[in-house]
């Protein structure tokens, strides 16, 4: 193997890079000068991001174990997105008097998780991408429970290790079928060898579940809205969209690449989870008065629908899924944004308590308006054609009736995401919360957020880049 | 650059320009300004057309062009006009030009107001230049979010309860659209790509089965957004509750949307399965007619009765094109531009009459045309066209649909059309009741003395829809005879079965 190969992994080992950078100077540095560290690690992050998006050659590193192609650079990419406009979202909650001691923590655990997704998107095998799963777990606990002295943070943290010790168990024991079928981990050694061997669909049940903890679908979601609600609001975000998406991704690529010869059994399988997570997601998000439980409820739903565009099976669905996936991204942090903007200036976080918010604090609440319409799916925010072609995937493999069940699920959602926009916009309160200025990385951010919604969905040719690097099971 | 573009262009430009003036005078002045532009561009739109069909152009739809959007799935912004579609362009922009002088005096985020109508018309403007039905349906769907915050935030009585049941209802529809869109799309793959393209869609003959399934997500879809009885509901509660120039181009022109899309879209493109399933609908749409008159009696809200009324009059534009003969679909756009003019002149009217008396309620007021006699005028001209008075455009309308739908032998189409007649009567009744209470008689209340008659906006507004109702009226030929050229192939493709 030559020594330039490892530049396939250009960006794990940036990270793991900036890892090590930041923990050296978390030492060196007097406990006074801590804050420094905040904007170092920005614009570390920023370049690693930036770098992310120069040319890679394809290539395979570790005899298979490791991947690289434009589609996994992409999806990185999508992460870094998401990461970076998350720390930008972080800066002034950093800057808090609790979390002095933890700035450089805070950091290098996002990184690790981080990394780890990235080579769970890379996996060539089933031991890496394991590997990968709970180095993207495990710090994630650590930071559902960063805030040690609240309980509720504590509960957060020990609910995701639990749960997540939990799934790995269970995928780890879907993935021991496989190999005992088959004799091998390798992605590409399985793919011409699972067969309707009873023992390999069971492998592959078990597999599914253990992902499904991870993207919480319906029934393995009960961890998600009391981890959303006790971890701080930046993890929630991180949670609900860096953490799911890199998850949706991983099963997408071993749906297509492993399970290629047993679409009959895994697309009916999806199309029962996708039913359940839709419908179950959206009832329970109209009962939330918590606005954290409420998004994690919203996130819950939306993970039903990407998975209309899984079991299409195809460079279509693939497409339409890292597409709606690139939307979801700038959609959900712009309203985990306002939320840790609101939560950080008068520390509430309930629907009721934003009667009025138009009045005091307009751009807040018309940048949660649009967010909550492109999670909505209603245009011109790029949620619509997000959801549109979710929608054409499954249709053009004739699940029609899946259709109407999602697009009617749409409608219920419209439903709740109007109560938000009802109590802002329309409702009166006595009471509202008063008017402050946001501080301006938060204000970048949710800049960045609006510009994604506005324009990707216009942008026909950023579709046409994904559809172009897609692959699918043919 | 293709003339239909202006007409998304402009509005978009004016809600630019609306968020960067100063007060809310300049927000009005600049409102209606760039509506006043998109009424000179409708008219030079209808003479282009018109002179160009005379100069021998013969395409069923003209000034088109098409840009590719996204190109693995063949989706395309591709645009272009019929007579039907002109006309309804000038329909929306007259409308939209009543509506902000009829809402000259919103006071309250005068901006946020402006803003949110013209999002709604641009919707509107784009669904109508549309042949992609992916664009089209974005276009439809756009007039959601201006809609909910029209209603509730803008409007009166129960308005929130309102504005999420108008809402969800009309989204309910396009979840049933989405479905059936797709069912086009994905069956269009027996003839070369897939495609949402409107004009190669009607090339192509779609199996039978594959017709019966998708047909009613499509004229239900759209018939929603007509008031296709029993999905009605969502019309008097939304329609009373909003703000006057909601009203108006939510009953004026909205409704004539779901009108437009149940021809062009359900009707045209899946012929077979229309012709199968008319009988159904067409009992539907003559509830719609009849009961949706009935209701219209009971109510004393003035809104309530103009709803009802629009119920029963959008369901005669359903009833009317399910007749499918030349006849009754042309009334059917008669009927539809119309009504949508009346329908507007009448919530104007409402509004403004509301705007003094502050009350709705037909039986606490009275005489009002001694006070106000200019605007007692207009409301007996609405009143008189809307019960189909000879000589004014409801006439006209109704005259052809029943004519049309006579052409019919079979004995179900001969005696439903005789129910359905029976609307014309109880029209009469609500109308001349109404017309009766509120504006005849002694002057019930004694500030009524002091009501200043029409200030200029008002005037402006009422006159700009009368002079189309009566010319509809008085020379009904050129409209009725530029559309044969659209109504033609459809009613070809309708009935090439027989």
């Amino acid at each position: 193997m030559e020594s330039q190969s490892f530049y396939l992994m250009r960006n794990e080992l940036a990270l793991v890079g900036m890892a090590l950078i930041l923990l050296v100077m978390e030492i060196f540095t007097r406990p006074d000068k801590k804050n420094g560290i905040i904007p170092l690690a920005g614009i570390l992050f920023a370049l690693i991001t930036v770098i992310g998006f120069l040319p890679l050659p394809e290539g395979r590193l570790f005899g298979g174990s490791f991947i690289t192609n434009s589609m996994t650079v992409f999806m990185k990419n999508i992460l870094n997105t998401g990461v970076l406009i998350v720390l930008f979202q972080s800066y002034s909650w950093l800057k808090r008097e609790e979390n002095q001691g933890k700035i450089a923590e805070y950091f290098i655990l996002v990184i690790s998780t981080l990394v780890g997704m990235n080579f769970m998107i890379s996996s060539g095998d089933f031991l890496m991408m394991y590997i990968g799963l709970e180095l993207a777990t495990i710090p994630m606990a650590a930071l559902a429970a960063f805030q040690k002295f609240s309980a509720k943070s504590a509960e957060a943290g020990i609910k995701l290790i639990l749960t997540s010790a939990l799934s790995s168990g269970i995928l780890l024991y879907g993935i021991s079928f496989l190999y005992g079928t088959t004799g091998s981990i390798y992605f590409e050694d399985l793919a011409g060898r699972t067969g309707s061997d009873p023992l390999q669909t069971f492998g592959l049940v078990f597999f599914v579940s253990g992902m499904a903890f991870k993207i919480s679908l319906v029934p393995f979601h009960l961890w998600t809205a009391d981890v959303y609600e006790g971890a701080p609001v930046n993890i929630t975000s991180y949670l609900s969209v860096v953490s799911k998406g890199a998850a949706a991704f991983t099963l997408m690529i071993i749906l297509f690449r492993v399970f290629s010869t047993v679409t009959g059994v895994w697309q009916p399988l999806l199309y029962t989870l996708a039913v359940a997570t839709m419908t179950v997601g959206n009832l329970f998000a109209i009962r939330q008065d918590n606005l954290k439980r409420f998004l994690a409820f919203s996130s819950i739903a939306q993970a039903g629908f990407i998975l209309l565009g899984i079991m299409q099976a195809g460079e279509m669905g693939m497409a339409s899924v890292v597409y709606f996936m690139l939307i979801y991204l700038f959609t959900n942090l712009a309203a985990f944004g306002v939320v840790a903007a609101v939560s950080e200036a008068s520390g509430k976080e309930r629907i009721s308590d934003y009667t009025g918010l138009y009045r005091t604090n307009p751009r807040l609440t018309l940048t949660m308006m649009l967010a909550l319409f492109s999670l909505a799916g209603i245009p011109p925010v790029a949620g619509f054609f997000g959801k549109f072609f979710l929608f054409t995937s499954a249709g053009a493999k004739g699940y029609y009736i899946l259709v109407l069940i999602a697009v009617l699920n749409a409608t219920i959602s419209l439903y709740y995401y109007l109560r938000v926009v009802k109590a802002m916009m329309i409702d009166k309160s006595e009471t509202p919360i008063a008017a402050f200025r946001t501080p301006w990385p938060m204000r970048i951010s949710l800049l960045i957020c609006l510009a994604g919604i506005f324009l990707i969905g216009f942008a026909g040719f950023i579709y046409e880049y994904i559809t172009g690097i897609s692959f699918g099971i043919n | 650059m293709n003339i239909l573009n202006v007409f998304v262009i402009i509005p978009v430009l004016t809600v630019l320009s609306i968020m960067l003036v100063k007060d809310s005078r300049s927000v009005r002045i600049t409102a209606a300004a760039g509506m006043s532009l998109q009424l000179i561009a409708a008219a030079v739109l209808a003479i282009l057309f018109f002179v160009q069909r005379k100069a021998g152009m013969t395409e069923e739809f003209l000034f088109q062009s098409d840009i590719t959007w996204f190109k693995s799935l063949n989706i395309h912004y591709a645009i272009g006009v019929d007579s039907i579609a002109v006309w309804m362009i000038c329909l929306t922009s007259l409308v939209v030009f009543a509506g902000i002088f009829a809402s000259w005096v919103v006071e309250h985020l005068s901006r946020e107001f402006f803003i949110s109508l013209i999002t709604l018309a641009t919707g509107v403007f784009g669904f109508f230049i549309s042949l992609d039905l992916f664009t089209m349906f974005l276009f439809y769907e756009l007039a959601v979010i201006p809609m909910y915050l029209l209603i509730g935030i803008w409007g009166s009585g129960p308005k929130e309860y309102s504005a999420m049941k108008l809402t969800l209802m009309l989204m309910g529809g396009s979840a049933l659209l989405v479905v059936g869109l797709l069912g086009l799309y994905f069956y269009s793959a027996s003839a070369g790509p897939v495609t949402f393209n409107l004009l190669e869609l009607s090339k192509i003959s779609f199996p039978i089965g594959m017709q019966r399934f998708f047909f009613p997500f499509l004229f239900v879809g759209f018939g929603i957004l007509g008031a296709l009885f029993p999905l009605h509901t969502w019309s008097p509660d939304g329609h009373s509750s909003a703000p006057t120039a909601v009203s108006m181009l939510h009953a004026g022109v909205l409704m004539k949307l779901g009108g437009y899309g149940c021809l062009r879209v359900a009707m045209f493109l899946l012929p077979e399965a229309a012709n199968e399933m008319a009988w159904i609908f067409l009992v539907l749409t003559t509830i719609s007619v009849v009961y949706g008159a009935f209701g219209a009696i009971w109510q004393k809200d003035l809104k309530y009765i103009n709803a009802y009324s629009s119920v029963s009059h959008c369901g005669l534009v359903l009833f009317a094109l399910l007749m499918m003969t030349k006849t009754s679909i042309n009334g059917a756009v008669i009927q539809m531009i119309s009504h949508g003019l009346m329908t507007a002149l009448f919530f104007a009217l409402i509004g403004m009459i509301y705007g003094r008396t502050h009350s709705r309620i037909v039986p606490d007021m009275g005489g009002l045309m001694n006070v106000i006699p200019f605007l007692g005028v207009a409301y007996v001209i609405a009143g008189l066209a809307s019960l189909g008075l000879p000589g004014l455009s409801g006439f006209v309308a109704e005259m052809t649909i029943f004519v049309g739908s006579f052409e019919h032998t079979d004995t179900f189409r001969r005696v439903i059309t005789i129910i359905a007649t029976l609307s014309i009567v109880i029209t009469a009744v609500y109308i001349l009741r109404v017309v009766g209470q509120l504006l005849l008689g002694p002057v019930r209340q004694k500030e009524y003395l002091e009501f200043p008659d029409a200030r200029w906006y008002e005037r402006l507004s009422v006159v700009a829809l009368i002079l189309p109702i009566a010319i509809i009226g008085l020379y009904p030929a050129f409209l009725s005879n530029s559309l044969t050229d659209a109504i033609g192939p459809i009613v070809a493709r309708l009935t090439s079965l027989f």
